[in-house]
């Protein structure tokens, strides 16, 4: 789908922060708020805009901490709909945070949240392993978040280290 | 013994005006939480790749004097920059330095054209260093006021006025540093018959030109028949994201660059190495990231003009920088005091438009080098303040009454 320019720079304002109104958008791209309602309406209808996620990061929170595990699930896919269907047993869990069809030594990766070790082993090994043409699973857990979608985690990069007022 | 000092100091350095900016730093700087709209350089850090050939520099070795002009490989992508963006055709070898910012460039080129006592005309609200860079090298600077009638643009009548048998050279800076006025190519041709009927050199600040918005930036060098009469000043500070760096360049007539490579190897030798091979990278591999950074200039532009209009702080829509030069007029101070009190009581920092000359007095300079958020809060600062102002005066007629 081709998209206006307009449409592309109201994109580019919600990459960066989607928790901007409506009146700023409009003032920044010149535009009237009634305009930026309907475009922002319109990437949504279309899912371009698929939804608004808030990163946080639930390890600062004490009793709220979670532990992450990616998989790699080899499988054999099926006669007419190929990994479809084996994908959608495996995302219809709410433990699976993402689910990606991959090329290279394994088909599927998969993201599972939990809070204890033991929890994400007795999904691997119940759940999913157990998923009829589901060959083989590696378990890799996540030791340290550094970056998640284009955000540095603890970075100290956006410390304003410039002088008050220069010329 | 007590020593008198000013015995020993060049009158020419006593002489010099203190920066009106300085002032206005060392107050802001003892203050907590301050929100500033009075810094004249990116918020944005130079991009990752740039300063990652900078520190595989270093882990090389490359600490080395270079040539006076530079790395011959960053002069030859100099001059592929400044011919694929702005159609101007410099040679590596013997055309372009890299200098030390380019504050050095312009130190340069004064210092290789200025006998004692030539005039160089300077159109204000202009840069702060302008000034003082032809005193130091010993001419006068004579200054041609703009104002805000016409977008503080200066005209070739304003430009003729002032022009006399000594005036040697204008400095031109488009976009403008503190009003963000951008000269079109029309406006440019018609300086540059002045130039021609008057015989005159121009040294052409172009630092800014990677930040313009609204039409394609045209080199005062590209203008017909001023090629040989413009030393082109540019860097890698405001486009680049790169001012700490103090990285800039200077291109013009080879006679001139002789001269000017002579000074620079008596007083500088050469630019920092390792930072040299960071701007080579800059120049080959940034412009996806330059144009980005000027997306979102572009965007707190149209914010922060309407805000200020919306507030009743009258603004032009300034064509490049990262500047805008409301009037403050309608407020009954002086930008000085409005300043002062918008720091006390707001805690918003912006700058006089009086450092920039005489003809920004009644006017303020606000950078939206800041992010929107930050922007966002001064303008409701600024709005609050202007109320608090609006109380004040209604007050005081009461009382009148």
């Amino acid at each position: 789908m081709k998209l206006t320019n307009q449409e592309l720079n109201i994109l580019a304002i919600l990459d960066e922060n989607h928790n901007v109104s409506a009146k700023s958008i409009a003032m920044q791209l010149e535009m009237t708020e009634e305009n930026v309602y309907t475009l922002i309406k319109k990437l949504e209808e279309e899912k371009i805009i698929v939804s608004y996620p808030t990163l946080i990061d639930w390890n600062k929170i004490e009793g709220k901490e979670t532990i992450v595990a990616m998989i790699d699930v080899k499988v054999t896919p099926q006669r007419g709909v190929g990994f479809n269907e084996i994908a959608e047993q495996i995302y219809r869990y709410p433990e699976v945070r993402s689910l990606y069809l991959m090329s290279g030594t394994y088909d599927l990766s998969v993201t599972i949240e939990g809070k204890t070790m033991q929890e994400i082993a007795l999904f691997v090994s119940n759940k999913l392993a157990t998923i009829e043409n589901v060959v083989s699973t590696t378990t890799h857990f996540m030791l340290k978040k550094y970056k998640h979608d284009g955000v540095i985690i603890d970075g100290n990069e956006d410390k304003d280290r410039r002088m008050v007022v220069s010329p | 013994m007590s020593i008198d000092y000013q015995q020993y100091l060049s009158k020419t350095a006593i002489g010099l005006e203190p920066s009106g900016i300085r002032k206005f730093f060392d107050l802001a700087a003892t203050m907590d939480d301050v929100i500033s709209l009075g810094v004249g350089e990116p918020d944005f850090i130079t991009p990752w790749n740039i300063r990652e050939l900078a520190i595989q520099a270093l882990r090389e070795g490359q600490t080395a004097y270079t040539a006076n002009a530079g790395l011959l490989e960053l002069r030859q992508e100099i001059s592929n920059y400044l011919y694929k963006r702005f159609l101007v055709e410099y040679q590596p070898e013997n055309q372009i330095i890299v200098t030390v910012g380019a504050s050095q460039s312009l130190d340069l080129a004064f210092r290789a054209i200025i006998n004692s006592g030539d005039e160089v005309l300077i159109i204000e609200p202009a840069f702060v260093s302008y000034a003082a860079l032809v005193t130091m090298a010993g001419g006068v600077p004579i200054r041609v006021e703009t104002s805000a009638d016409n977008g503080f643009k200066v005209t070739p009548e304003q430009i003729e006025e002032v022009i006399t048998h000594k005036t040697k050279a204008i400095l031109l800076c488009s976009p403008n540093n503190p009003t963000g006025t951008s000269l079109n190519r029309d406006e440019l041709t018609a300086i540059a018959s002045v130039v021609e009927k008057h015989d005159l050199l121009v040294v052409s600040d172009e630092i800014y030109a990677e930040l313009t918005y609204d039409q394609e930036f045209t080199s005062f060098a590209a203008i017909p028949n001023m090629y040989e009469r413009t030393i082109l000043v540019n860097g890698f500070s405001k486009g680049f994201a790169m001012t700490g760096w103090r990285l800039g360049f200077l291109a013009a007539p080879q006679e001139l660059i002789n001269v000017m490579v002579k000074i620079y190897q008596y007083t500088t030798m050469c630019a920092p190495t390792m930072l040299q091979m960071g701007a080579i990278e800059a120049l080959r591999n940034s412009s996806e990231q330059v144009e980005k950074m000027r997306q979102n200039y572009w965007r707190r532009r149209n914010y922060i003009v309407q805000s200020l209009n919306q507030i009743g702080l009258e603004c032009h829509t300034p064509g490049g920088a990262f500047y805008v030069f409301p009037s403050i007029k309608k407020s009954g101070l002086t930008s000085e005091e409005f300043a002062h009190g918008l720091l006390q009581q707001e805690k918003v920092a912006v700058v006089p438009g009086n450092a920039f000359g005489a003809s920004g007095e009644g006017y303020i300079r606000c950078s939206y080098a800041a992010s929107i958020e930050q922007i966002e809060i001064a303008m409701n600062r600024i709005a609050r303040y202007m109320e608090s102002l609006a109380r004040t005066e209604n007050a005081a007629l009461e009382i009148a009454k």
